[in-house]
């Protein structure tokens, strides 16, 4: 803009869900500068991964609402590194933008496993769903490295679809980092019916070209032969601005309760951020989450207007495969002991307690939305810290609600 | 044309609480409030197609099992992110212990 100088900015960097959703809480909480929402794909914001549905783009707003909240959108900008002292933000094209505040949102990247041999696919951006989807046609043979959420995903998605699938989970059972064993056998035995071959507790060694296809060589002996072949194992944060510009970084972007990094001024919230969460010790935790992406970037909002509440969201999300639905609440890994809630419509509600009998997270897999109700109140115990009769939990006579406005929760 | 559909019986809900009701291939849900009035809105989530009955009703307050949208349930007003359009509402009668929703 020459010949003038605006006022400094305040610059995300990343328009996914958690920089889109900060950019509208900045006006939600009374910011009227200048906010500059800048993605480095050429889309308009939108929500990932796009693969399980009708493989079409979901934006997360128009422009009409990104032009009535006065957010400037910059689509295809790459950042190229950041000036902490002089709070500048350097773009790739090499414009110098300047900020009152700048957030980093920059969320995570797909892992990609380098097997050689045969091209290893990824869900991440809605070019990689554009890309999978339409390889994934009627009678395909698909080969999933990987048993976590997105890899149990595309295999509902594929079946669906009408491929032929396998996961290949090098773990002893699926989604072992998140979700207890009785909750992931649930979604096992789905996949199971839905015609999916689970192969647990198997590495790969390598990747084949053959003229039908793509042998997969396992570690334990055996193959699985494939006409596409997909990884689902995580995602890596993308630290690599902060990282370049001298910032704290730990798997993720060292960020205080607030979401302020180790420079002045510079944020950082979402899936590319570690935290310190209140409701654990203050173990810094990196989540990969909806609601976590949508919370933070609200959060960090309202600390970059001067906000001093720590942030203390109960960690929480679901999956959907088949037509299950799986929701988490908590971190699973904190707990010692267990209780099991049976419900009359054969659905279990699980709840793990810590030492002294605090609830600290709860997880539950069952038919449509059925078990977000439970999951939802175990949430709201979670976050009042409650300790409650463990009898009462198990009991499916007793309503959750109940035991949330008991007097020994609050 | 309006008109008044017989949706369930009084105690079919339990205060504070939703349920499902379908008529002429469309969803509803059926809320009875802390102080036994009754609410009916349209079946679905405005900001996805997720149907509301699966979710929690605290005080007047339905939210979505699924991205935690919220709505007034007896105005129908969203209440915030994620959903930015109102959820829309059906007049209710209560008669002879049958809850009454008037559609059309």
């Amino acid at each position: 803009m020459p010949g003038m100088t605006p006022a400094p900015a305040i610059v995300i960097a990343g328009a996914g869900e958690c920089g889109t959703r900060a950019a509208f809480a900045l006006r939600e909480e009374g910011w009227d500068g200048r906010v500059i929402l800048a993605g480095t794909e050429p889309s308009p914001p939108y929500e990932r991964p796009a693969l399980s549905k009708t493989g079409e783009l979901k934006p997360i707003c128009d422009s009409g609402a990104l032009r009535q909240a006065d957010i400037t959108f910059w689509p295809g900008t790459e950042a190229a590194g950041l000036d902490t002292a002089a709070h500048v933000l350097v773009l790739a094209d090499g414009r110098r933008l300047p900020y009152r505040s700048l957030l980093l949102a920059t969320g995570a990247r797909a892992r990609r496993p380098e097997f050689g041999g045969a091209p290893v696919r990824v869900l991440r951006t809605h070019a990689d769903s554009v890309t999978l989807r339409g390889r994934l046609t009627p009678g395909r043979r698909v080969a999933v490295i990987g048993g976590g959420f997105i890899g149990l995903e595309l295999a509902s998605s594929a079946v669906a679809l009408g491929c032929a699938v396998t996961v290949i989970e090098l773990g002893p059972r699926l989604m072992g980092r998140a979700v207890p064993a009785r909750v992931a056998a649930v979604m096992a035995q789905r996949h199971v019916a839905a015609g999916v071959d689970i192969r647990c507790g198997t590495g790969v060694t390598g990747l084949t070209q053959t003229p039908s296809g793509v042998t997969i060589t396992l570690a334990e002996g055996g193959t699985v032969e494939a006409d596409v072949v997909v990884a689902g194992v995580g995602a890596a944060p993308e630290t690599s601005l902060a990282e370049a510009a001298g910032i704290n970084t730990a798997d993720g972007i060292a960020v205080d309760a607030h979401f302020a990094t180790s420079a002045p001024d510079v944020f950082a919230a979402g899936d590319c951020c570690r935290y310190p969460h209140p409701l654990y010790g203050d173990r810094p935790v990196r989540l990969e989450s909806w609601r976590a992406a949508q919370e933070h970037g609200a959060a960090a909002a309202r600390a970059m207007l001067g906000g001093t509440e720590p942030y203390a969201g109960v960690p929480w999300f679901w999956t959907d495969q088949h037509d299950y639905t799986l929701q988490v609440a908590g971190l699973t890994d904190t707990a010692s002991g267990e209780v099991v809630r049976e419900r009359p419509d054969g659905t279990e509600i699980w709840f793990g307690l810590a030492d002294g009998g605090r609830l600290v997270a709860a997880a539950a897999a069952g038919p449509g939305n059925s078990v977000a109700r439970d999951i939802r109140l175990a949430e709201m115990l979670i976050a009042r810290r409650a300790a409650p009769d463990p009898a009462a939990l198990a009991d499916p006579g007793v309503a959750l609600k109940s035991v949330l406005r008991s007097p020994v929760a609050g | 044309m309006p008109q008044w559909i017989a949706a369930c019986e009084a105690d079919d809900i339990d205060p504070e609480d939703v349920i499902p009701f379908e008529h002429d291939g469309s969803d509803y849900a059926i809320y009875r409030s802390p102080d036994d009035v009754y609410y009916a809105t349209d079946g679905h989530c405005t900001h996805e197609k997720t149907l509301l009955c699966d979710g929690l009703v605290m005080g007047g307050v339905i939210e979505c099992p699924k991205h935690n949208g919220r709505f007034d349930y007896t105005s129908g007003k969203a209440l915030g992110a994620p959903v930015l359009t109102d959820v829309r509402t059906y007049p209710t009668k209560v008669l002879d212990g049958t809850v009454y929703i008037e559609v059309g």
